[in-house]
């Protein structure tokens, strides 16, 4: 490694010491790492499949029992296991989430960056479309191309069908955010010092605009992937879930369907609801806790301004 | 005769929590008088102390900082002993300040006339309709035209802001006035006009005026009395005529050399000439050495300046009434410590 | 033995439209534009300094920015070593942008914004060879890195190599910047008040340090500043600007010693100057620098002009010869001899 690259290091290290200092994020960051433990380590956790019929000693489906009889969270409608169905889940419900939330985060970037550092037209054009897309309802938007895009037959996945749907929906707000950032930046007397230099565009937006802005992307992904959950959870509950890969959303869904809540089987529509807003309150509270710590530095160090009252370099100028 | 001085900082320590735990010695020691009408000039770089000074002062230090001893007496009081509600009474009333940068410190969404009013209602000293009375004196004071009484900051350039930051402080009829930098970003042209304010403030209200600065030649042209600042003490402190033509302190004297004369520029050879520098760093205020701060960079230095910090020595005691001190050990000068030290 | 100029400013003029309101494009008004640069024309020979002078507004920093293509000119000619700036080779000897920025570097004010507080000084001053494709491998990158950094006065040049530009101090962030200006090896350096935000000092020290490049490389500087206390150590001829134009012009000494236009009268009178037994009576402008929006007709210093008459309000002076290569800008002064002229000029320094 050159001598010229070890700093790489030292902000990762800044960014867990600041995770480390507000309590609040911590907790966020066990809740977000937890669902992700399950997640990974679905097959880990339980013996059985998503799909497994638990029988009783007499070979009977054992139907909405109860978790004192079957351990942990009991079984649904079916007599298959809940537990099996809330850790195979998480890999679904995150694996959308996440996949849309970097779909999201990389169009709105793209689009926020375009349209902050070219300008002009490109700026116009690009904000139009954005302030379209905030103005209509998501909701019936997304439930249309859905539809649209099922009945067009493309042989994918259903929940390809939404990764897709919920990242070309959920851009918008980054895409503003990250625009007003790079305007701000722009306008930088370094950013002015690279240009005297010669440098071209991409050039600056590479060097000298995206570290300015990488840890707003950074925080706002992870608020996205906050939303992408509760809006798979949404969609997935609505039906629009794939039923072979039941996620929790669809869990949910289940529940409802098939009568959970009359036959007071709390256990099959509590966990998915209750892992739900454990995922979302984590995402939500990393980002706002990340959002705090990550923001003043992108204003440079507290020391500067010329008022120094320590004098911070130890080293004599020849 | 020396009159009774207005104010009298003597031994002024303050201290500053750092955020890893350190505590920095931002002042330490520092003493100057301010007699009735006189302009005192703080001078030093960056770091040395004197907006520490003028905030230590006024009370109006940030929470991480501490004054950890001396006295400040204003006339008969020393402020130091006061609680905040005795001192609010003190401030602005008696003791005023023109901060640094105050052009941004004026209220985007107030008129000028309004601001100017606000101090004199918070204490109380009118009604409403003597205080806007009072408003108009003071705007034709600094120079605002009465028509533009009513507009807002952003209608205003920089020059006329600081014009009326200036009424603003002088609202209450102080006594004192502190001035930290008041035209560093403003052009030459407009600081001689504000300068020109101030003489002529002066001159009409008999105000005492303690002005920081980083330039010796604004020093040089408004102030009686100068005092030369290095990383938190006071280095040298006297009438501004003895001070400038006769530096005792290796400091002062190296300063002096670095600052350019412009009216000796025409006598310079063609080519330029190079200025004098002060080798190596301002000293670490969380980390000081034992002797005299400035020892490191001095090349008139003695065993002695690492073992003990000088205190302040009179070098010569003027009819004016201030006397022109400095603190090095060349001027063999005692050890700092013991409330002997120091007097004016 | 005659030298070809390094720069050359021809008529040069920097003119920004304003936004037009709504009642303008009803009506169809020409859009107004800010005049920030008014037919400036000067030259720059190998190794001289000239400092262009004046308050804020004048155009000094608009130049700077339009000769190292941040801004556009609206007229005139730029050449560099005799070619045209951005001209059409077909009409004559030309340089392209990228080919006069490997050659010219500007040094920016503030030392605190100018720097990419993320970047490692080590990215800072290598950017210029990146930029332009020289030093291919790392090792000779670092090479010319270091040597730049140590020239500038920043020794051992590894200490400084990772840190980021929060961790030094202004001097030393000055030192950078002078360091990336200097790792081109550039003929020009265009310098924007390098001096202003840093300690007395250190702004010896920088000085000291633009003055020894001067003198090994032959750099040849255009110091922009609005401090006249320091042009007398460093600058060889200086230039007076006010609202756009040049109003004087000529050797350091001799505009500091004898300054003709009533601008730099005044000027030179209320800078402050460190020396408390100097007797001199202050010529104090009143008023600001109007808009340059709204320029006056005639001489655009007239409505402060303190020796201004009937004929100043019509006709805009431009620059004559007073004496060698002494320029004023004013109906007053040029054209007459000099003792006539400093006849008739109040009188306002004597030596204390």
């Amino acid at each position: 490694m050159s001598r010229a690259q070890a700093p790489r290091r030292g902000a990762l290290r800044r960014g867990r010491r600041a995770l480390g200092r507000n309590k609040l994020g911590a907790f966020g960051a066990i809740l977000v790492l937890t669902a992700f433990f399950l997640a990974v380590c679905a097959p880990l956790l339980t013996q059985y499949a998503p799909t497994d019929v638990i029988r009783d000693a007499a070979g009977h489906g054992m139907t909405f029992a109860p978790p004192w009889e079957h351990g942990p969270l009991g079984t649904d409608d079916a007599g298959r296991d809940v537990w099996t169905q809330l850790v195979y889940g998480a890999r679904i419900s995150l694996t959308v989430a996440v996949l849309a939330g970097f779909i999201a985060m990389f169009i709105g970037s793209t689009v926020g960056i375009t349209a902050g550092f070219v300008g002009g037209r490109a700026d116009t054009g690009l904000m139009r479309v954005t302030d379209v897309l905030l103005v209509i309802p998501d909701l019936p938007l997304m439930l249309v191309l859905i539809a649209t895009l099922r009945q067009m037959d493309l042989h994918v996945s259903p929940l390809a069908v939404l990764i897709v749907v919920i990242g070309l929906l959920y851009w918008t707000s980054t895409a503003r955010l990250i625009r007003s950032q790079v305007l701000t930046v722009k306008e930088r007397q370094f950013v002015d010092r690279s240009r005297a230099i010669g440098a071209g565009r991409i050039h600056i937006v590479r060097r000298r605009i995206l570290p300015q802005i990488m840890p707003l992307i950074v925080v706002n992904t992870v608020l996205i992937l906050s939303t992408a959950i509760l809006v798979e959870s949404g969609l997935a509950f609505l039906g629009f879930g794939d039923p072979t890969q039941p996620s929790w959303g669809t869990m949910l869904n289940f529940a409802f369907d098939r009568s959970a809540i009359t036959n007071g089987a709390w256990w099959f529509y509590l966990p998915p609801g209750i892992a739900i807003v454990w995922v979302v309150l984590g995402f939500a509270l990393l980002g706002n806790v990340m959002e705090e710590r990550l923001n003043p530095r992108l204003a440079g160090h507290h020391l500067e301004g010329g008022k120094d009252m320590v004098s911070v370099q130890d080293v004599t100028e020849a | 005769m020396t009159a009774s001085p207005l104010l009298s900082v003597r031994h002024l320590t303050t201290e500053f929590r750092l955020d890893d735990g350190q505590v920095a010695r931002a002042l330490e020691d520092v003493s100057f008088d301010v007699l009735p009408s006189q302009t005192v000039g703080l001078v030093g770089e960056s770091g040395c102390g004197k907006t520490t000074t003028v905030l230590s002062v006024m009370r109006l230090l940030p929470g991480n900082a501490q004054i950890t001893g001396g006295t400040v007496l204003f006339r008969d009081t020393d402020l130091l002993t006061l609680g905040e509600p005795e001192m609010r009474r003190h401030r602005w009333k008696d003791i005023a300040i023109v901060f640094q940068g105050a052009m941004n410190a004026l209220n985007p969404v107030m008129k000028i006339a309004d601001q100017v009013r606000e101090p004199i209602l918070q204490h109380d000293l009118m009604d409403r309709f003597a205080a806007d009375r009072r408003v108009d004196e003071l705007l034709e004071l600094v120079g605002i035209p009465r028509a533009r009484r009513n507009q807002y900051p952003h209608q205003f350039s920089g020059g006329m802001r600081q014009r009326a930051m200036i009424a603003m402080a002088l609202a209450c009829s102080p006594d004192l006035l502190f001035a930290d930098e008041p035209t560093t970003a403003l052009d030459v042209m407009i600081q001689a006009q504000v300068f020109e304010l101030f003489k002529r403030i002066q001159a009409e209200l008999g105000l005492a005026i303690v002005l920081v600065t980083h330039d010796l030649g604004i020093v040089a042209e408004m102030c009686d009395v100068v005092v030369v600042m290095y990383g938190g003490m006071v280095a040298e402190v006297g009438p501004v005529d003895a001070v400038y033509n006769e530096p005792q302190h290796p400091y002062t004297q190296r300063l002096l050399a670095a600052f350019p004369d412009p009216s000796l520029a025409a006598d310079l050879p063609a080519g330029g000439q190079d200025l004098a520098t002060i080798p190596g760093t301002p000293p670490r205020l969380n980390a000081l050495p034992p002797g005299c701060r400035f020892e490191p960079r001095c090349d008139r230095r003695m065993d002695r300046c690492r073992e003990a910090s000088p205190a302040l020595v009179d070098v010569a005691v003027t009819g004016s009434g201030s006397t022109h001190r400095a603190a090095c050990h060349l001027l063999g000068g005692r050890e700092t410590g013991g409330p002997e030290a120091g007097g004016a | 033995m005659t030298t070809d100029p390094i720069l050359e400013v021809r008529d040069l003029a920097v003119e920004f439209p304003l936004r037009q309101g709504i009642g303008d494009l009803v009506h169809r008004r020409p859009p107004r534009v800010v005049t920030a640069v008014d037919d400036v024309s000067f030259s720059l020979d190998p190794g001289e300094v000239l400092a262009l002078a004046g308050e804020s507004g004048c155009g000094k920093t608009t130049i700077a920015r339009t000769l190292i293509g941040l801004g556009t000119a609206t007229r005139g000619e730029i050449l560099f070593k005799g070619r045209r700036v951005g001209g059409d080779p077909a009409e004559g000897p030309a340089i392209s942008l990228k080919e006069l920025r490997q050659k010219a570097q500007i040094m920016f004010q503030d030392p605190y914004e100018s720097l990419d507080p993320r970047a490692t000084i080590m990215d800072i001053v290598a950017e210029p060879l990146v930029v332009h494709g020289l030093a291919a491998s790392e090792e000779q990158r670092l090479d010319r890195v270091v040597r730049a950094l140590e020239e500038a006065g920043l020794r051992p040049a590894d200490d400084y190599l990772r840190r980021r530009p929060h961790e030094l101090s202004g001097g030393q962030r000055q030192r950078v910047v002078i360091a990336s200006a200097l790792v081109l090896e550039p003929d020009l350096l265009l310098a924007d008040e390098p001096l202003s935000m840093l300690d007395v000092s250190i702004r010896a020290e920088i000085l000291n340090l633009l003055n020894g490049l001067r003198r090994s490389r032959g750099i040849s500087i255009l110091f922009i500043t609005h401090d006249l206390g320091i042009v007398g150590h460093f600058a060889d001829r200086l230039a007076v600007m006010y609202l756009g134009r040049i109003v004087e012009m000529g050797p350091t000494r001799a505009v500091l010693h004898d300054p003709q236009h009533p601008y730099t009268r005044a000027l030179l009178s209320v800078v402050p100057v460190p020396n408390p037994r100097l007797r001199r009576t202050p010529v104090i402008l009143q008023g600001e620098t109007p808009n340059p929006v709204d320029l006056p007709a005639g001489c655009r210093f007239h409505p402060r002009c303190p020796i201004a008459v009937e004929a100043c309000r019509v006709t805009e002076p431009d620059l004559a010869w007073v004496r060698d290569a002494h320029r004023v800008a004013c109906l007053l002064v040029a054209g007459a001899s000099g003792d006539d002229a400093a006849a008739r000029l109040p009188v306002d320094h004597a030596e204390g």
